[in-house]
């Protein structure tokens, strides 16, 4: 099973290392984690994605809340959220295999950010499950570097929520 | 006034009493403001021991214990202490000194990462990087240490904050963390809950663990199960909870427990374990205390709860307010078949030993000490055979049993006792450990002199770490490995060197006229007991 955590800390140094070493001294899983600033320049939000059985799952968000920089924590399954990555990608590209990236990139909606006469970057931000078609629908293309963001995600809007 | 002042003012806003430690450069201001205050330090001789005596100090006041030591290896030789305190969530403050600010990360001479390396045997812990904060730091970390689950908070304050000038000290009356406030009282509907489930049971059994005794809870927990009959068993940090003859106790649960407490705990219909862990050593199979029974989890840290087991009816909070709220309420239990029951199990279970007279019986001997110690004697158990046999053996009466049971540290008695003795001058205080567990905190008998206090040090002594022997026995079929100790040191010239009493006792027969010559003052002494190094705890 997956879940999210959208874990709020207080923006201090060593929290990061506080809580992923939470995860690796009790045997969790990151499957990822991407910290930010929130508008509060004290506050910072952690997105991480684990996953594991329902008991290691509760364990995880019970140990959060016990961590003293752990402001709050939500957990949301995957579908009651909006979850979304970021992919930069550099790919090497010649005359005849051009259209087709082109091609893919559209259907993708996926962004050329840069470009040289042989390389092109490319840019996606979509759902990790569109990331990882985008991601396969590459694959015979030579690809020369990739940076991700890993998920970020926010629970869905919901009218009852204050 | 600089940070070191700040320090030790806010240690007499809180009370302190002692500080154990042991100096080097990068704690020198700190120890030099401490000068102009009224809180007595105590020089250990090896800084893991000033967590251990911090710790038997705030078991038996009931307070915080604090410790200062340098930076580097002064830090680093400390981190043993602080995971036990932490595994029996001890309450300390430990403040190491740290090299200048301006030189963090550099690796100078005696820089260790001690925030880094304690992550995860502390609480909390902070490094302090403006004089400013001292304050508030000092506030929060007592405030951490002492509430909820109880636990040991490091704060790391290099050299040149605590010579730094500071402002303005004001010590803040109130803390406000927003991360931290832990619920102690229980919920209401879950406390309802609870009482409907026990009108219901026709078996049910407290098991007490550590917690108990951390609340303050004895009273409650021991009213509790006499108004509504309910058995108590408990786990080895719950040992004392209830008085050991005690009609309703039935003895530590547990794999090194008695067979009827444990027989207690799995034919119950309805289990509450109450400030326990579900531990290993405890339960070594959790589903077994899940099937078949409804299971009641209290406990003041929430992680805890379905952490091991996954309970029936969770209940966070402090045990003490949840016994007086379940008091609250007229419930009718009829257990008076169920008591019968385990009070046969209790008589029919009992494992016979047979020891050699050759020898001196740990049975026979631990009773006996027992039964001669004043009613509200302190005893403190090391880590070994020596504790499995004080576990199973030594009465409670009004007093306390103190051993290190989460970490197993050894050597934990020698300093916890001499801790013990300064929060209860008055007290008998006796440590009890083996020939093992004596070697590794033997430095503090000077540390015991030195104070002028008397802690009656007994040494179970077989040459042998009995445990791992017996261990091998079982495991490696007498393959011995690395556990022979051969016969050093020779005690009676060890103690002549300290300046303390020596009585020996050969076998079981001159017990008893050996325990009355060691306690018939308060007089440190160390007591050489000749133990069969073949005898086992598994009788």
């Amino acid at each position: 099973m997956k879940k999210l955590y959208s874990v709020l800390v207080e923006n201090r140094s060593g929290v990061l290392s506080k809580v992923s070493g939470l995860f690796a001294r009790r045997c969790f899983n990151i499957d990822s984690l991407v910290v930010g600033e929130t508008f509060d320049p004290e506050v910072s939000n952690m997105t991480i994605v684990s996953s594991g059985d329902e008991r290691t799952l509760e364990q995880i968000e019970k140990q959060l809340n016990k961590k003293l920089d752990v402001i709050k924590v939500k957990t949301f399954k995957e579908e009651q959220a909006i979850a979304r990555e970021l992919m930069l990608i550099k790919v090497k590209v010649n005359k005849s295999n051009r259209k087709d990236i082109l091609e893919i990139c559209e259907i993708c909606r996926a962004e050329i950010v840069d470009m040289s006469n042989t390389h092109l970057m490319i840019q996606i931000c979509d759902t990790p499950e569109k990331i990882k078609v985008f991601r396969t629908m590459l694959s015979g293309i030579s690809v020369v570097e990739v940076a991700r963001t890993g998920t970020l995600a926010l629970p869905k809007c919901n009218d009852l929520e204050n | 006034m600089i940070g070191a002042d700040a320090l030790v003012k806010a240690l007499s806003e809180e009370k302190v009493k002692y500080v154990f430690g042991y100096p080097g450069v990068a704690i020198c201001p700190f120890y030099n403001s401490i000068l102009n205050s009224d809180i007595e330090t105590v020089l250990v001789r090896t800084e893991q021991n000033a967590a251990h005596m911090a710790s038997g100090l705030a078991r038996i006041s009931g307070e915080v214990g604090v410790c200062a030591v340098t930076s580097g290896p002064g830090a680093t030789n400390l981190i043993t202490g602080i995971a036990t305190a932490f595994a029996d969530s001890i309450p300390l403050v430990c403040i190491t000194g740290q090299v200048n600010s301006s030189l963090l990360g550099s690796d100078v001479f005696q820089e260790a990462d001690i925030t880094g390396a304690v992550e995860s045997f502390v609480k909390y812990s902070y490094l302090v990087k403006d004089v400013n904060d001292i304050p508030r730091v000092m506030k929060e970390a007592f405030h951490i240490a002492r509430t909820g689950r109880k636990g040991p908070v490091l704060v790391d304050v290099p050299i040149d904050i605590q010579n730094a000038e500071i402002k303005k000290f004001k010590y803040p009356e109130e803390v406000n963390m927003r991360t931290y406030k832990p619920t102690v009282v229980g919920n209401y509907a879950q406390i309802k809950k609870m009482v409907k489930a026990l009108e219901k049971a026709k078996r049910p059994v407290i098991c007490a663990g550590g917690g108990v005794l951390l609340a303050d809870a004895q009273k409650e927990l021991k009213k509790f199960s006499e108004t509504f009959k309910i058995p108590v068993v408990s786990t080895m940090m719950g040992i004392g909870s209830m008085p050991t003859a005690h009609p309703m106790y039935f003895g530590m649960v547990g794999n090194n427990g008695k067979a009827y407490a444990n027989r207690a705990m799995n034919e119950s219909d309805l289990l509450i374990m109450v400030g326990a862990r579900v531990a290993d050593r405890a339960v070594n199979q959790p589903d077994l205390i899940t099937e078949n029974k409804v299971l009641i989890h209290i406990d003041v840290d929430p992680a805890e709860i379905g952490k091991n087991c996954g309970p029936t009816i969770p209940i966070v909070g402090d045990a003490k307010n949840i016994f007086e709220q379940l008091l609250s309420f007229e419930m009718t239990l009829d257990t008076k078949e169920w008591l019968t029951t385990l009070n046969e199990y209790k008589k029919k279970m009992v494992v016979k030993r047979n020891p050699n007279p050759k020898f001196t019986d740990p049975e026979a001997f631990i009773k006996l000490l027992s039964a001669k110690m004043k009613d509200d004697g302190i005893y403190v158990a090391d880590v070994g055979q020596n504790q499995i046999w004080s576990c199973a053996y030594h009465e409670v009466k009004k007093g306390r049993f103190m051993t290190s049971g989460g970490m197993g540290t050894m050597g934990y008695s020698i300093p916890a006792a001499l801790g013990a003795k300064l929060a209860a001058p008055k007290k008998q205080v006796i440590a009890v450990c083996g020939d093992g567990s004596f070697q590794m905190s033997m430095m503090e008998l000077a540390t015991i002199n030195q104070v002028k206090k008397g802690v009656k040090i007994i040494v179970l002594k077989n040459n042998y770490l009995g445990m791992v022997r017996e261990y091998q026995h079982f495991t490696y079929k007498d393959n011995y490995s690395v556990v022979e100790l051969n016969d050093y040191p020779n005690l009676e010239l060890l103690a002549k060197a300290y300046d303390m009493g020596y009585i020996k006792v050969e076998n079981t027969s001159k017990a008893e006229a050996a325990i009355d010559l060691l306690l018939k003052d308060d007089k440190s002494c160390i007591m050489e007991v000749m133990v069969d190094p073949m005898d086992i705890v598994k009788g």
